[in-house]
């Protein structure tokens, strides 16, 4: 059956078809078989038998099967017993076909089956696995737990082990010290017995006894005092005051402790006051309004309540100074932390950009910060220096107000000198002028008198004397002795004729330009008249009268004459 | 510096008068005073056993020689080298004697404690105080000498009484809140007792001169407790080390702690570190605030020096036998500058015997077993 076999299965694909619409048709009309006459006629007719043969027979063939037909046959009436031998083969051959279709198709259900029941059998044990895994996790984390609860025993195991040991070690040490103070005790003990037991047996007590040559006097030399209880209250005393003082000495360092305390406080409170409004006046938009204003109302409640110096020891001023310094101290607090916030959003922002850039622009921001700090110090320098050419300058000007203060008054002193001097000068100049014009007056007066006195005289000569030098008297007497007769005669003449002339002159002062007369003039005309006034009272006492009279009438002339 | 000649001298007693003029020392039997500047021997007097303690009186004119083996005390004038005084405590012993703070009386301690016989060189009476406390520092004098307190022990409990110097008047007497007290001591201004717990139990406790009781304060429990304590000479502060190597300071105002000074074996917070150069290097550090100041003891008398060391430094620790008792750790002395600013104190086992400041306040000597050393403050540089 071998090769009916493979042949089948060789041509199963084939049988299959082929044997498929005729199982359909074998299936389908299993029962009327011999009704499918009509189907049977389809495929064989009167006309196509031999056709119908030949396929039949090639199928056959290739079936398997012998031929139903050979072409070697003459008649065309088939051999029935090979048809029915073929179809015989045929129908085993359809059966088996059918045993092994209903095999496969057994063996498919169980596969199928088998397939379903794997499947399940897997989706089964997977869930098994994993709960499995499951389980052995939790298994391994209690193990865990377990080992560390055995480790934190054995920890405090070995902690009290170590305790017990150390508290084994104190009650060794404490036995041995109680031993050995014990053991010194029983010593001084059987040495008191022993003592003891001598003293019994020892006839000779030695008694106590002070041998002194001479009573010493007490250290600070006073008598001793009897013992009564004056003076137990006197030590009494005496031993309260001791302590009084010294809780007193305390309680003072204590107060003065306590003050100074409080100052600093005060001051750190201001410090703290005074950065947090500098910083609120730097940080007008950050802060809410409502809140600075709130603080504001608060540190003046504050500033107000409190009165340093005033309510120094009194519990509500130390509380209240306490509550505002924690107060300042908070706020420090929260604007420092702002600050650091700020600080190190900044650096968060700086390292968004790039993770090494922040330490770059650090380090820029530090040389920036540097060069405006070297500026800045520049600046300060710079207005330092002017500041104290200012303050230098401004102490020059002041030194120079004040020495122009002095120059002021020694100006006003000098120009009212001056004025003085001024003044002066202007009745010098006057007197000058008219000391002046008076020389000139003088000059021409003393002209024409002496003209006149010329001819006068020459008159007078002639009249007198018949003949005789007129000249040589004219000469002489100016200059030398003349006689007397007729030197008082002249004299008076003279001084008649002077003082009218001087009258004269003195009534009508005739002004002439002083400038243009030398003073060399003046003087030679000085000289001349003051000799010739000079020479003749000389001569005459009686003149003098008359000279003085001159001099009081000329009183320029005397001044002018006076060195 | 220069040195004098090696005087012989027996028992540590070697003391400078009060007013800074003589100096006396004891060589077994024998009184020698001597003049401070010339050093020549003024006085020699001679007692009639081996001299136990010997301790000058207030005004500088006479010396108290006490012989515990004999319980006797002889006391010498210097004004009058033949005036005598010989005070025979008999069989009842002697364990301590002193002078009271007015130069004329002598306080006696007799064997087991029994009492303290106040004797009077003025009158030659006696006077006797019952029931004295055997303890570290049982009592105290006022710095002004006006007061006397005296730690008893009537019924195994405490008490403490105030005496009034001048005649011996009882003044206070209180029962304290202490178990087993330890120590008192006057604050300067002496208005202020404070009254110490053995090293038991951490507990000072502060009384006022009245006899009520200020403040207590505890630090800690069960540990051991208070080692050392030292009033600020205003008054103002209370320092108190304890065995677990720390100074605490209390003010006087509220008597809590202000402040706390540690002594850790690694020193990486002070300013500089002296390390003393030596066969047996010690460390010792200058700071602004806290001394930790040792001094090694050498074999030969070699010269050291103080290099300073670069922090941090790495202090040896010697870790205390735990089964002897009063074991050689903690704070052990305590020593307040005179303008309160500086405190210098030692931890641990180092062989400084003393600590003092000089009163203006800007160096301090420090004595070891075989080596004296000054350390100023302000120039950074150390003596020897």
């Amino acid at each position: 059956m071998m090769p009916e076999s493979s042949l089948v299965k060789d041509h199963y694909g084939i049988s299959v078809k082929c044997g498929a619409p005729l199982l359909r048709h074998f299936n389908q009309s299993s029962l009327p078989l011999h009704g499918n006459t009509n189907a049977q006629s389809a495929f064989c007719t009167q006309q196509n038998v031999p056709e119908c043969l030949s396929h039949i027979n090639q199928e056959v063939s290739s079936l398997g099967l012998r031929t139903i037909w050979t072409e070697l046959d003459e008649s065309s009436d088939l051999n029935v017993v090979t048809v029915l031998n073929c179809m015989h083969d045929l129908i085993q051959l359809h059966r088996r076909s059918l045993r092994t279709l209903e095999n496969m198709e057994v063996e498919q259900l169980k596969s199928s089956s088998k397939l379903d029941y794997l499947q399940l059998s897997t989706t089964r044990l997977k869930e098994q696995l994993e709960c499995s895994k499951r389980e052995n996790t939790g298994l391994l984390e209690r193990e865990r737990q377990l080992q560390q609860k055995v480790k934190s025993l054995q920890n405090c195991l070995k902690n009290e082990k170590e305790e017990m040991q150390k508290l084994q070690n104190m009650i060794a040490s404490r036995a041995t010290q109680y031993n050995h103070d014990m053991k010194r005790k029983e010593r001084d003990l059987n040495k008191l017995k022993e003592r003891l037991s001598q003293l019994l047996v020892d006839k000779k007590e030695r008694k106590q006894a002070i041998d002194v040559l001479n009573n010493i006097g007490r250290a600070d030399g006073k008598r001793s005092v009897w013992k009564t209880e004056k003076t137990e209250a006197k030590h009494e005393g005496e031993m309260y005051k001791t302590l009084l003082s010294d809780y007193d000495a305390r309680q003072r360092d204590l107060v003065l402790e306590n003050a100074e305390l409080r100052r600093v406080l005060h001051q750190v409170k201001n410090d703290m006051v005074s950065l947090l409004r500098l910083k609120k006046l730097t940080q007008k938009g950050v802060q809410n309004e409502r809140d600075g204003t709130q603080a504001n109302s608060e540190e003046e409640q504050e500033e107000e309540g409190f009165e340093p110096g005033k309510e120094l020891f009194s519990v509500h001023a130390s509380e209240k100074l306490t509550n505002s310094i924690r107060l300042q101290w908070r706020r420090l607090k929260s604007h420092v932390e702002q600050l650091d916030s700020q600080v190190s959003l900044a650096q968060v922002n700086a390292g968004k950009s790039s993770e090494t850039t922040p330490r770059e622009t650090q380090e820029e921001e530090v040389d920036k910060l540097k060069l405006e700090i070297q500026e800045y110090k520049d600046l300060i320098q710079t207005q330092q220096h002017l500041l104290q050419h200012q303050l230098s300058s401004s102490c020059d000007e002041i030194t120079s107000l004040r020495n122009d203060g002095y120059m002021l008054q020694e100006k006003e002193r000098l120009r009212g000198e001056w004025k003085t001097l001024e003044g002066q000068r202007s009745i010098f100049e006057r007197e000058r002028k008219n000391f002046t014009e008076a020389a000139i007056r003088l000059s021409h007066e003393r002209k024409a008198f002496e003209e006149d006195r010329a001819t006068w005289l020459k008159h007078q000569f002639l009249s007198l004397s018949p003949c005789g030098d007129p000249k040589k008297l004219m000469l002489s007497n100016p200059t030398g002795a003349s006689s007397t007769g007729e030197t008082e005669l002249n004299l008076q003449l003279t001084q008649e004729k002077l003082s009218e002339f001087l009258s004269d002159s003195a009534s009508t002062p005739k002004y002439r330009s002083s400038s243009s007369l030398s003073t060399v003039d003046l003087h030679h005309a000085l000289h001349a008249t003051p000799e010739n006034l000079l020479i003749k009272p000389k001569v005459k006492t009686t003149n003098t009268e008359e000279s003085r009279n001159l001099w009081e009438d000329f009183p320029i002339l005397q001044e002018l004459s006076e060195p | 510096m220069n040195f004098s000649e090696v005087f012989k001298q027996s028992n540590q007693l070697c003391k400078v008068s009060p007013d800074g003029k003589y100096l006396a020392t004891c060589v077994q039997y024998r009184l020698v005073i001597r003049d401070v500047n010339t050093l020549q021997i003024l006085n020699l007097y001679t007692c009639l056993d081996q001299i136990s303690h010997m301790e000058w009186s207030s005004d500088s004119l006479f010396i108290l020689c006490a012989m515990y083996k004999r319980a006797l005390v002889q006391v010498w004038s210097l004004e009058q080298p033949d005036w005598h005084c010989k005070i025979d405590e008999g069989s009842i012993g002697l364990v301590s004697s002193r002078w009271s703070p007015d130069g004329r009386h002598i306080l006696n301690t007799t064997e087991f404690h029994l009492r303290i016989t106040v004797w009077s060189l003025c009158t030659k009476a006696v006077s006797y105080i019952k029931y004295p406390k055997a303890c570290q520092k049982g009592l105290d004098f006022s710095r002004d000498g006006c007061y006397m307190a005296l730690a008893e022990r009537r019924d195994c409990k405490d008490y403490v009484s105030i005496f009034v110097c001048d005649d011996w008047h009882l003044l206070r007497h209180f029962e304290t809140e202490t178990q087993d007290l330890s120590g008192l001591e006057w604050s300067p201004n002496g208005c202020v007792l404070a009254v110490w717990e053995s090293c038991l139990e951490y507990k000072m406790s502060l009384y006022s001169l009245d006899g009520r009781l200020l403040s207590t304060y505890s630090a800690y429990e069960w540990s051991l407790g208070i080692k050392s304590v030292s009033w600020s000479p205003s008054s103002q502060f209370l320092a108190i080390g304890s065995f677990d190597e720390k100074v605490r300071i209390l003010n006087h105002i509220t008597w809590k702690k202000i402040a706390q000074f540690e002594h850790p074996a690694i020193i990486d917070n002070t300013k500089t570190v002296y390390k003393e150069i030596e066969k047996r290097p010690a460390v010792s550090s200058d700071e602004m605030s806290l001394h930790d100041i040792t001094v090694a003891s050498s074999l030969f008398s070699t010269q050291s020096k103080y290099d300073i060391s670069p922090l941090p430094v790495q202090i040896p620790v010697v870790k205390p036998d735990p089964d002897r008792a009063n074991p050689k750790i903690g704070v052990s002395a305590l020593a307040f500058s005179s303008d309160s600013r500086y405190i210098a104190t030692k931890n641990g086992g180092f062989q400084v015997h003393s600590l003092n400041w000089h009163c203006s306040g800007d160096s301090l000597i420090l004595i070891g077993k075989d080596q004296l050393c000054l350390c100023y403050m302000d120039a950074d540089q150390n003596n020897e």
